[in-house]
């Protein structure tokens, strides 16, 4: 039987949380209902008249294909840009976990992009890949290839998965690093005595055992290209060409605050509301009680 | 509005301020016009608003449909007693603003239209020159770019604004009609017609000449630029107010200003261009007092004097005929050649029905659509017909869309 602990104060335990409450209430309930209220009206530009039209907004987007073509964008764009991040920062955390000496100049160094802020992350990039007067894109021209993200919508693709992968490596590099240096160092040795080679004393103990990071890490970076990267996006490529890089968050503002259509734009918003549900849910439910830190 | 411009309309409106004791113009930057209009649009609903907003003119069906926020500027001109004469406005700038009982709406600021601006090096080289008053043909644009692609020049034409320049203007200076109901002008339920037989002529040669670099792309806005600051480009269509970043960032060579080229064989004498830029428009909602002080500044902003500066400065149009003779009095344009290229297209006719200018609602969204078709156009992932049929199809969808929303 369990032991129940009493405990006098009534109110103290409702003002400690009260601050972390308000602030859930202010920046999140309280936008998300109004979100919420929107998505069901059409409202003209200057809101003095609105109607309520149930589900109209959301059928409307539902069969658009600007939005599905969203959709898709965003799908393509958040695994790149979390296989690219991982991948890389994985290989960086586990050449900085050999580096003896100096080891703090590097992994300072590969912390620094994660300072940069989004917008202007995106920015350097742009100016690199800019096909007129950027370096990277006068390279792969010397290389034989005409770089140009404002046309050509694979181009423009890429341009921003790097911008924001590289913002994300640091971020994944930090948590792979820990997660190495986590290991048993025995377990390695008993593997080389054994006569394994580096890459299979990797692949069989290392990668199984660094586990809990990855999946942790592949929904923070999934959450992450899907919600956080706008500010790259508006920088570089705003939706384009041909809308190839506009995400769901990218339309939301543009229908929103371009387009000046709110009902739409609430729509979108709840839609993905759900999906950040979705997203915690798995993370409650797979990374928290099936793998074991 | 940014940059440089921000401090000359600064100093606007500072010596308006000193000009009487009564009101105080402040003036703020909201950032690009889009952000600026969103800005405006929220602060109305916030009941926080100014009580003029600069708004570009693709805005301009939107405010107009917003007739419960919206004060219309002969109205409140009217008011408050203020002298008001719409008819010392170039017809061709206020067109664009006027209801069918020509009405001014909003009091037009920075308007500019798109002009050709040319490398005059390279047309030297090959013994031609270009008039700065008489449209030149797309033959002889042709003829002439691909030239200097002979003589090294990596591309021939470029442009800014593709929409605008390409098949807005297109369409007034050839006299098409580019969206049914005259354009809009006589009612919010037009219908835009991208995919006509001389749209797609033009469309279909830019799409020929991108795979041979004798037309280039480089981007939605004014993005194409340094390709013709690098001598990349020979030819470079963008806005008339442009001219002060051409001549500050153009150091190798001479370069030159013409107006748009256009095809003979559909109009013969091709008519007056269409406007951009934007206008001030007053929202409702403030002390009736007040409006008498944003009567006083818009006589203040229109006077010759105030628009002739703004005029020689920018680059923008006067949008008063006394401002364009009093530049032409102080022999700005005698010093300055090329730069009364852009007023000159827009007077050289009186504005037909098709060259008013464009009321078409959620136009924001619809210059997106037709700028994501153009681009799968010059990528080459769509015939000129195929993009240009999405876009009309597309476009529709959204001033329906732009209907359900206004009633």
């Amino acid at each position: 039987m369990e032991q129940q602990t009493p405990y006098k104060h009534k109110f103290l335990p409702y003002l400690l949380v009260a601050p972390q409450l308000l602030i859930t209430l202010v920046f999140f309930i309280w936008p998300a209902t109004e979100a919420l209220m929107q998505s069901f009206m059409v409202e003209n530009t200057f809101g003095t008249a609105s109607k309520f039209v149930w589900f109209e907004n959301f059928s409307y987007i539902l069969e658009d294909e600007q939005y599905l073509h969203s959709v898709q964008v965003s799908l393509v764009f958040a695994l790149a840009t979390t296989a690219v991040s991982m991948g890389l920062s994985l290989l960086l955390a586990v050449m900085a976990d050999r580096v003896v000496k100096g080891a703090q100049v590097y992994q300072t160094f590969l912390i620094w992009p994660y300072a940069v802020a989004p917008a202007i992350g995106g920015i350097l990039w742009y100016f690199m890949f800019n096909p007129s007067i950027g370096i990277l894109a006068y390279w792969l021209k010397g290389m034989g290839y005409q770089w140009n993200h404002q046309l050509n919508g694979m181009d423009a693709m890429i341009l921003v998965v790097i911008a924001a992968a590289w913002k994300q490596i640091s971020y994944n590099f930090l948590f792979f690093l820990a997660g190495l240096q986590s290991i048993p160092k025995s377990l390695i040795e008993a593997a080389a005595i054994d006569g394994a080679s580096p890459f299979k004393r990797f692949w069989d103990i290392v990668f199984p055992l660094l586990s809990p990071t990855t999946f942790f890490l592949l929904v923070v970076n999934v959450v992450y290209a899907f919600f956080d990267t706008f500010g790259i996006i508006h920088a570089t490529t705003a939706g384009g060409p041909a809308n190839s890089t506009a995400i769901m968050v990218y339309k939301v503002f543009n229908d929103g605050f371009v387009g000046l259509d709110y009902g739409s734009s609430a729509a979108q918003s709840v839609i993905l509301m759900m999906l950040v549900g979705v997203f915690t849910l798995v993370q409650f439910k797979y990374v928290e009680r099936k793998v074991q830190y | 509005m940014g940059g440089v411009l921000n401090e000359k309309v600064d100093r606007i409106a500072s010596e308006f301020n000193e000009s009487q004791q009564e009101f105080i113009v402040k003036p703020v930057y909201k950032g690009n016009y889009t952000e600026t209009m969103t800005a405006g649009v929220a602060a109305f609903r916030a009941k926080k608003h100014p009580h003029i907003i600069q708004v570009f003119e693709v805005g301009t069906a939107t405010m107009m449909a917003a007739t419960r926020a919206v004060y219309p500027v002969y109205q409140l001109m009217n008011d408050a007693g203020e002298k008001f004469y719409p008819q010392k406005f170039l017809q061709a700038v206020t067109g664009y603003y006027t209801d069918s009982d020509n009405n001014m709406y909003s009091m037009p600021f920075n308007s500019s239209t798109p002009v050709l601006y040319y490398n005059k090096d390279a047309l030297d080289k090959q013994g031609v020159s270009l008039s700065s008053s008489e449209s030149p043909s797309w033959y002889e644009i042709e003829k002439i770019a691909k030239k200097a692609q002979e003589d090294g020049y990596e591309c021939g034409i470029t442009v800014g604004w593709q929409s605008w320049t390409q098949l807005e203007n297109y369409a007034a200076v050839h006299n098409l009609e580019f969206s049914s109901l005259s354009n809009g002008f006589d009612g919010l339920d037009t219908k835009l017609d991208l995919d006509q037989e001389h749209i797609l002529h033009h469309v279909g040669r830019l799409r020929e000449w991108q795979k041979t670099n004798l037309f280039s792309y480089g981007g939605r806005r004014s993005d194409a630029a340094p390709k013709f600051y690098n001598a990349e480009c020979v030819f470079y269509i963008n806005s008339s107010a442009s001219y002060s970043s051409v001549e500050a960032n153009v150091k190798k060579f001479k370069f030159s200003v013409a107006p748009l080229p256009y095809y003979p064989e559909i109009e013969a004498k091709p008519k007056n261009s269409i406007i951009g830029g934007a206008s001030l428009w007053v929202l409702r909602g403030h002390a009736p007092a007040s409006y008498r002080g944003v009567a006083r500044f818009f006589t203040f902003l229109t006077s010759p004097e105030i628009q002739a500066r703004w005029h020689q400065e920018t680059g923008y149009l006067p949008v008063t005929i006394p401002a364009y003779e009093l530049t032409k009095e102080q022999g700005f344009y005698l010093k300055n050649p090329g730069t009364d290229t852009a007023i000159l297209q827009m007077t050289r006719v009186t504005p037909t029905k098709n060259s008013k200018g464009l009321r078409i609602g959620n136009f924001v969204q619809i210059r997106d659509v037709i700028n994501e078709e153009l681009e799968a156009i010059w990528a080459g992932s769509k015939t000129a017909s195929e993009g240009l049929k999405d876009a009309t199809r597309r476009s529709n969808k959204l001033v329906d869309k732009f209907l359900r929303r206004n009633f």
